[in-house]
């Protein structure tokens, strides 16, 4: 009865004939568990689709609503919250796994022939996985996703004669408004998902039409003329169905994936939404999300001379050169113990992503904006000091030195951490700097007046370990005489009575 | 139709001069006519999509690239001039003059004004001029700094330190009947000139 259902929809589908091959064509028997981690990442993109979906249907993609419908999905739909989370979550699990899998693809040089366009689809995936990251922020439209739209025109208008236009193109206005939310939203709800679906499916087909690549064995090489022909004879020899031998191992591992995104989404609830979208509470501080990190960590280390240069090249080259891996070297040998170059430049790309990640989480670029009011004074530089030191310390707080300078650990990490600078510079180098600034610090010659410059100083010589020697010049056997000029700001010697 | 037709009236090969053999079938019986006939439908619907979709394009390609060319900007009041003593630096807030009905929260914007002498004043954009985070002033050591690259600016919107290129974006200010006025719109950025 079910046969005869079966056969009547299959004389008219051929469904079964599609299908089936899905299921029993021939993979390495070797393969094991390197294998993994595409399947997951397809998981993570069903997850994807079948939250989204729900998202969509209860989020109000409209900047006057959308923070709104967000704290009403996280408060009041029933578990709207888990579904946020789940999204959240399985698009940074998304991201994660889609670069296991691609440094997998890449040490194996599983994208020489003939599976050179598999790994160009993959490229394209990934940058169309990383746009629905960043445009899925947006989504949440709060004051990160503002000010991070903010440095994203900011960047574009940095682009030669068209960078207005860009602009424009990608804020949907001249402001970041209503119909940045509505671009945005059709990017990731529409554009991107469908590229995604469509690119998902050439991926797929590419594999079945290229054959699951075996383990590379040193001395195998893969020789285009004959490639194909041996590798259909290894696999009708030695070759295993996908069901279930190896499906059965992407099951346990899609499995344990699921198992820790619903844990961690449960524990760890939803990404924001951070603050109100409103532009004038300018008391923001935006970060990316995390597979935007290490970028921001990029551009803020990046010396200012030459980031425009950098940000607008980088990623064509970034593109270029994923796109080129398969071009630059598709034939010979797939082990990494033949490809030593090739290990050293994934390890040091993953090294460097790593760094520049924590770099981005950490940001000891930015000042810390209220450290000067909300921060003590460590005891121990005020104890036993002259009144004229104290109102240094004074003035180090209120000039929001602080902001840039930590004293016992505390405070910005912009500038050098101060608590030994006395040993290394002398009161006449401390006044230049103070005065005149350098390329990171601004020149507080005309901010302060010379009694608030005369304390500060005279606090500055103070910071030092107390059984140090003061700073002084090289080869100076004396504090070197004090010059003044007539009308000159007074320069303290240390510690010493006006 | 008539071209089935004719194929099955058995046009020999050899028939007519310039036949080719046909495609479908190997019959070889169709004439330059029949030819002709069939590219001339081919170029009909093409002009016809061509047409229909350059019509169809206007909107789309209106919608997708419109706001390429926006650029404006109008004047809108900052409140009472006396608000802004001289000597000081001061926060204010503004409508975008051109915000449009679905903006909400986000048609608010903000400002630094700083009124030099009495009827004297600048207005800074509170965006960056590095990459447009919001700076925050801070009367004590008349500097403004910014919250993301530590860029820092003086008190009349000069670079001081750090990575910005230049110095804040000013908008232009008139006084009107006592208020202080300034004309705003886009979102200040380095391919503008103010
Ligand atoms: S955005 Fe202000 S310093 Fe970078």
């Amino acid at each position: 009865m079910i046969g005869a259902a079966v056969d009547w929809v299959e004389a008219r589908t051929g469904a079964m004939a599609f299908i089936a091959p899905l299921l029993t064509h021939h993979v390495p028997r070797n393969a094991k568990w390197w294998y993994v981690f595409g399947s997951a990442t397809l998981m993570f993109f069903t997850i994807q689709i079948v939250t989204g979906v729900c998202l969509a249907m209860l989020y109000a993609p409209s900047a006057a609503e959308a923070w709104e419908s967000l704290r009403y999905i996280d408060e009041q739909v029933p578990f709207g919250w888990m579904l946020r989370a789940l999204h959240g979550w399985s698009s940074n699990a998304m991201v994660v796994m889609m670069a296991i899998h691609m440094l997998q693809v890449f040490l194996h040089a599983s994208y020489k022939f003939p599976r050179e366009l598999n790994w160009v689809t993959g490229v394209f995936l990934l940058f169309t996985v990383l746009a629905l990251a960043f445009t899925g922020q947006v989504m949440r439209w709060d004051q990160d996703a503002y000010w991070g739209l903010g440095i994203g025109a900011s960047i574009a208008d940095r682009i030669p004669l068209i960078g207005n236009q860009v602009r424009g193109l990608l804020l949907g206005g001249p402001i970041i408004g209503g119909e940045t939310l509505s671009r945005f939203f059709a990017l990731h709800v529409f554009v991107l998902p469908g590229a995604a679906i469509g690119l998902v499916g050439l991926h797929l087909a590419l594999i079945m039409k290229n054959g699951i690549s075996e383990m590379p064995k040193p001395g195998a090489t893969v020789e285009p003329a004959t490639y194909r022909e041996e590798y259909e004879k290894r696999m009708a020899k030695d070759g295993v169905p996908f069901y279930p031998d190896a499906a059965q191992r992407d099951m346990v591992f899609c499995g344990a994936c699921l198992v820790l995104l619903v844990v961690l989404a449960a524990v760890y609830g939803p990404f924001g939404p951070g603050g109100q979208p409103d532009p004038t509470l300018i008391d923001a501080n935006p970060r990316p999300d995390y597979p935007f990190l290490w970028i921001f960590g990029a551009v803020s280390l990046l010396p200012p001379a030459s980031e425009t240069a950098v940000m607008l090249v980088a990623p064509l080259v970034g593109v270029l050169v994923l796109v080129a891996v398969p071009f630059l070297a598709n034939a010979g040998e797939r082990a990494p113990s033949r490809r030593p170059g090739m290990v050293l430049i994934a390890s040091l790309a993953v090294m460097a992503i790593a760094a520049l990640t924590w770099e981005g989480k950490t940001s000891p670029w930015s000042p810390v904006m209220n450290a000067w009011s909300a921060l003590p004074t460590p005891g121990h530089f005020l104890t036993g000091r002259t009144p004229l030191q104290v109102q240094g310390a004074n003035v180090f707080q209120f000039a929001q030195c602080r902001n840039c300078h930590a004293l016992d650990g505390l405070g910005g990490e912009r500038g050098p951490a101060l608590d030994a600078i006395a040993t290394r510079m002398t009161p006449d180098q401390l006044m230049r700097q103070i005065q005149q600034g350098d390329g990171n610090m601004p020149a507080f010659g005309r901010n302060l007046d010379s009694a608030q410059m005369t304390a500060l100083v005279s606090f500055l010589t103070t910071l030092k370990p107390e059984f140090e020697a003061p700073a002084r010049i090289p080869g100076a056997q004396l504090p070197l005489p004090v010059r003044r000029m007539p009308g000159e700001v007074a320069t303290p010697v240390a510690a010493g009575p006006q | 139709m008539s071209e089935r037709s004719e194929h099955r009236a058995g046009e020999s090969p050899a028939s007519g001069g310039g036949t080719k053999p046909c495609v479908n079938c190997g019959c070889a019986g169709k004439s330059a006519k029949q030819d002709a006939r069939r590219g001339f439908m081919f170029r009909f619907g093409a002009a016809l999509l061509g047409v229909g979709g350059a019509i169809a394009a206007v909107p789309i390609l209106g919608t997708l690239l419109a706001p390429a060319r926006r650029q404006a900007s109008g004047w809108v009041s900052l409140g009472s001039a006396d608000a802004f003593p001289p000597g000081q630096t001061r926060f204010a807030t503004f409508l975008n003059p051109i915000r449009q009905p679905t903006d909400g929260d986000s048609a608010k914007t903000a400002c630094w004004v700083r009124c030099i002498s009495p009827g004297k004043y600048q207005v800074f954009a509170v965006n960056c001029a590095h990459l447009g985070c919001p700076v925050r002033w801070f009367a004590q050591s008349r500097l403004f700094l910014c919250p993301c690259h530590g860029g820092a600016y003086y008190e009349d919107g000069s670079r001081a330190a750090g990575p910005p290129p230049r110095g804040l974006f000013e908008y232009p200010w008139k006084i009107d009947g006592g208020n202080l006025l300034i004309e705003a719109g886009h979102l200040p950025g380095l391919e503008q000139t103010t």
